[in-house]
């Protein structure tokens, strides 16, 4: 269990904790979130190549550091907590993953070198109407065309730095069921434009895919895309817990230095119990989110695990992504609500975690769906226990 | 001294004497002066001066053998932890050894009905006539004080000084005229504690522990360690079912020690129960209730994980961090959000009490023990003060309570007395 972090570990959260410092200042985020790119080539390289982050949890036959969803969670919590600006979640973890579980080997060997070195950029496409990743949202459909390529067409909506990615994997529907599909951004039939969001530090676009000439990623996997929302949920409530503790403490830090009736705003009890409160709400998340993302390590590559590694892995993805995303927007708008009007400016940095926290909320499912996805990974579980039971004893 | 030899020599000494059909005491008596039943305690005072490390062997190797140790339940292990850092040598030479032994039941007395969170204020006031401290006052909330034959006593003996430092610690002797126990009614229909009326009670001057106006550091000791001991009394290596007159014995002494905290679990909240319950009512087909379940579910693992990395960074050897310090705060809100989702679960049957409430009376019993939680042993209320102020270092209120206790203002009217 991950439930203390080793001396390496520690060291590897102080190093990318000084480097974010230093590189992505709060004047540093409001700069590139401004941009329509959104990142900056020299800080993703210094990230990818200098940092190895990209490749913190690919083996490093792949050209990765080969680590695992420990370390990742931790470089993705330290994202957080600065609003890191770059296409880290998209490609460390959404089209990572999307190769580690849906790519043969081959394809693997391709396309994986190039998203952990940082000089290609992958973006994953699934959502189309909903925001679970379920099989019945799928309407993009592969066909075959001429000289049996496959031929991708539908819509595609809040694709993570879709408009500045190499390459799309784009999950679609053909004959033999859902698959994942890679296209080129210059492919023909392809048009991406970039989504108006609310948080603009994590820039989003649509696709449109008109007999989009694709490959298919073909490694078997029959749990393929629960699994993938699962990496997302875990990986995404790890990147949450940073930036709520980052909340916290800049409310921690503002009520100490606000004095008003001849005394520091932090002194009085309504004001230090909302923060023990949030205290307690933060270290709660945390322990979920890093519970998560232990059981996603003891699950190994995330093939071929028993019933009960599938069920305590969906089990805890969903429970962290419910928990940690009603902490992170709970963070936010009490931060708001003990900066006092303050906190309702633009000039103000909390709005900017707000938005994270806003949109992360909904990002890959609503806190009441994973309650829901939770319960029933784990009521399958009682049902079939009760099932066994009634077979053992007749 | 070696792990395998301190382990050799206990069952040695337990080969020559242990004899389940001895009566309890007497066997006790053997194991107090042995120094076997307290060996982290001083070699002059029944101990051995054994690291915590070493000791725990020696109760490993009682618990192998099968043989009763020294009486651990209840308040004595407090007494025993206060006088032995702040009491007198003839203190812990007349006290000691009947605490080990089991003869002597103890309590404590240091809640009043108008201090609890401000356990400072205490009122029950102890003045020198010759050689006897007189005691007048009342406490309340204390566990087994109707069974106790000595009680530790928290008293004002200085009026003039500031609050903490007018406190004198006393031992009182629970069996005598002046003093009166009566158990306290609660709203769940268990009396768990007492209420403890002192009028002119004697105190000889040589039971004042430590010294006259130190009482606030020996009660701090004495919280220190009452998380410890606050549980119920642990269990003898598979006591049940073993046959000779100590075990009949300990089985009395458990089934009295224990009587008080039979609804502790229900007080929790029962979280374990909520999904059998779910499943029996078919209320696990409602949405809505699904999601408070889950809800549920969710807190009581997080709350789970937390005190679980909080015993792995202790382990590491890691600095404690804000993990550490809200267990409490956490299983208070638990404990109300369990109670609601029984009352969900059960419907109209959460109405109904004793044995036609559902699993025969349990339910009942959660919904109306809960309250209980967030208050015992420190209110939330006084948890999340410590939290701001310990843990995220927030400044403290300001303070109306400094300068001689008599002009400091107190209770008056109902809050004064718990009964008007």
């Amino acid at each position: 269990m991950a439930l203390v972090f080793t001396p390496d570990q520690d060291q590897f959260r102080d190093s990318i904790q000084r480097f974010l410092k230093d590189k992505m200042p709060t004047t540093e985020v409001r700069r590139l979130m401004a941009t329509q790119r959104g990142f900056d080539d020299d800080l993703w390289r210094q990230v990818s190549q200098q940092l190895a982050l990209t490749g913190i949890h690919i083996a490093e036959e792949l050209g990765g550091a080969g680590f695992g969803p420990v370390e990742l969670a931790i470089a993705c919590e330290e994202m957080g907590r600065s609003l890191f600006c770059g296409p880290y979640f998209s490609n460390a973890v959404l089209s990572a993953y999307a190769l580690k579980l849906g790519a043969d080997q081959d394809q693997q060997e391709t396309w994986l070198p190039g998203i952990v070195s940082g000089d290609m950029r992958a973006a994953l496409a699934i959502t189309e109407t909903t925001t679970l990743w379920s099989d019945s949202d799928i309407q993009t459909t592969a066909s075959a065309g001429d000289d049996d390529q496959v031929l991708l067409s539908g819509n595609k909506q809040f694709v993570i730095d879709g408009q500045t990615a190499d390459l799309l994997i784009v999950a679609a529907k053909s004959a033999s069921g859902t698959g994942l599909y890679v296209i080129h951004s210059d492919a023909p039939g392809l048009n991406i434009s970039p989504l108006d969001t609310m948080d603009p530090t994590r820039k989003m676009a649509s696709l449109t895919l008109t007999e989009v000439p694709a490959t298919k990623l073909s490694r078997r996997n029959e749990n393929l895309l629960p699994n993938l929302l699962n990496a997302a949920c875990i990986m995404l409530a790890n990147e949450m817990v940073g930036g709520a503790q980052q909340l916290l403490q800049s409310a921690v830090e503002y009520t100490q230095l606000r004095y008003q009736f001849g005394r520091s705003i932090a002194s009085f009890q309504a004001i230090k119990h909302r923060l023990a409160d949030l205290l307690l709400d933060v270290e709660l998340a945390r322990s979920a989110a890093y519970q998560a993302a232990q059981t996603m390590a003891d699950c190994g590559d995330l093939e071929h695990l028993s019933d009960r590694q599938q069920r305590q892995l969906t089990e805890h993805a969903s429970l962290a992504k419910a928990a940690v995303s009603e902490t992170y927007l709970q963070a936010a708008l009490e931060t708001i609500q003990l900066h006092g009007g303050i906190g309702f400016t633009w000039e103000n940095d909390t709005h900017l975690w707000f938005k994270r926290a806003k949109t992360s909320e909904v990002l890959f499912g609503t806190p009441a769906q994973h309650r829901e996805r939770m319960l029933s990974a784990m009521t399958d579980a009682n049902n079939m226990a009760e099932a066994n039971k009634t077979e053992n004893a007749a | 001294m070696s792990k395998s030899s301190i382990h050799t020599e206990v069952t040695q000494w337990l080969d020559r004497h242990w004899d389940p059909n001895m009566d309890l005491i007497t066997w006790r008596s053997l194991v107090a002066d042995s120094g076997w039943g307290a060996p982290s305690w001083p070699a002059d005072y029944y101990g051995k001066d054994m690291t915590p490390q070493d000791a725990a062997i020696v109760e490993q190797a009682f618990a192998e053998f099968g043989a009763v140790g020294a009486a651990q339940s209840g308040v004595r292990m407090l007494a025993a932890v206060t006088l032995l850092a702040h009491g007198s040598h003839e203190q812990k030479q007349k006290y000691l050894r009947g605490i080990l032994t089991g003869e002597d039941q103890w309590c404590q007395l240091f809640s009043e009905p108008g201090s609890g969170s401000d356990l400072a204020g205490a009122t029950t006031r102890a003045d020198l006539r010759g050689d006897e401290w007189i005691v007048n006052g009342q406490k309340v909330w204390n566990t087994s004080a109707h069974h106790a034959q000595y009680g530790l006593l928290l008293a004002r003996t200085n009026w003039d000084a500031p609050k903490h430092q007018g406190l004198t610690y006393f031992i009182i002797n629970m069996e005598q005229r002046g003093v009166e126990v009566r158990q306290l009614a609660q709203m769940n229909g268990h009396a768990s504690f007492n209420e403890v009326f002192m009028t002119d009670a004697v105190v000889s001057r040589d039971d004042l522990v430590g010294a006259e106006g130190g009482g606030w550091q020996c009660a701090m000791t004495t919280l220190a360690n009452e998380r410890r001991s606050f549980d119920r009394a642990r269990d003898v290596g598979g006591r049940k079912g073993r046959q000779g007159k100590i075990f009949a014995d300990l089985e009395e002494e458990f089934a009295i020690a224990n009587e008080p905290y039979t609804w502790y679990p229900q007080r929790a909240g029962r979280v374990d129960l909520v999904m059998p319950r779910a499943m029996e009512t078919g209320a696990i087909n409602d949405p809505a209730t699904r999601q408070d379940i889950a809800r549920l579910h969710i807190m009581a693992e997080c709350a789970k994980w937390t005190g679980d990395r909080a015993k792995a960074a202790a382990k590491a050897g890691k600095p404690q961090g804000p993990e550490g310090s809200l267990g409490k705060l956490a299983a208070s809100n638990v404990a109300r959000l369990a109670s609601r989702v029984h009352t969900a679960i059960s419907g109209n049957d959460a109405m109904l009490t004793g044995p036609d409430s559902p699993m025969d009376g349990t339910i009942a019993e959660i919904l109306v023990s809960t309250p209980a939680i967030s208050i015992a042993g420190g209110t939330d209320e006084i948890q999340k003060n410590i939290i701001a102020e310990r843990v995220l270092g927030l400044p403290k209120e300001p303070r109306f309570d400094d300068g001689p206790f008599r002009d400091v203002r107190r209770n008056t009217g109902p809050a004064a007395d718990t009964k008007n």
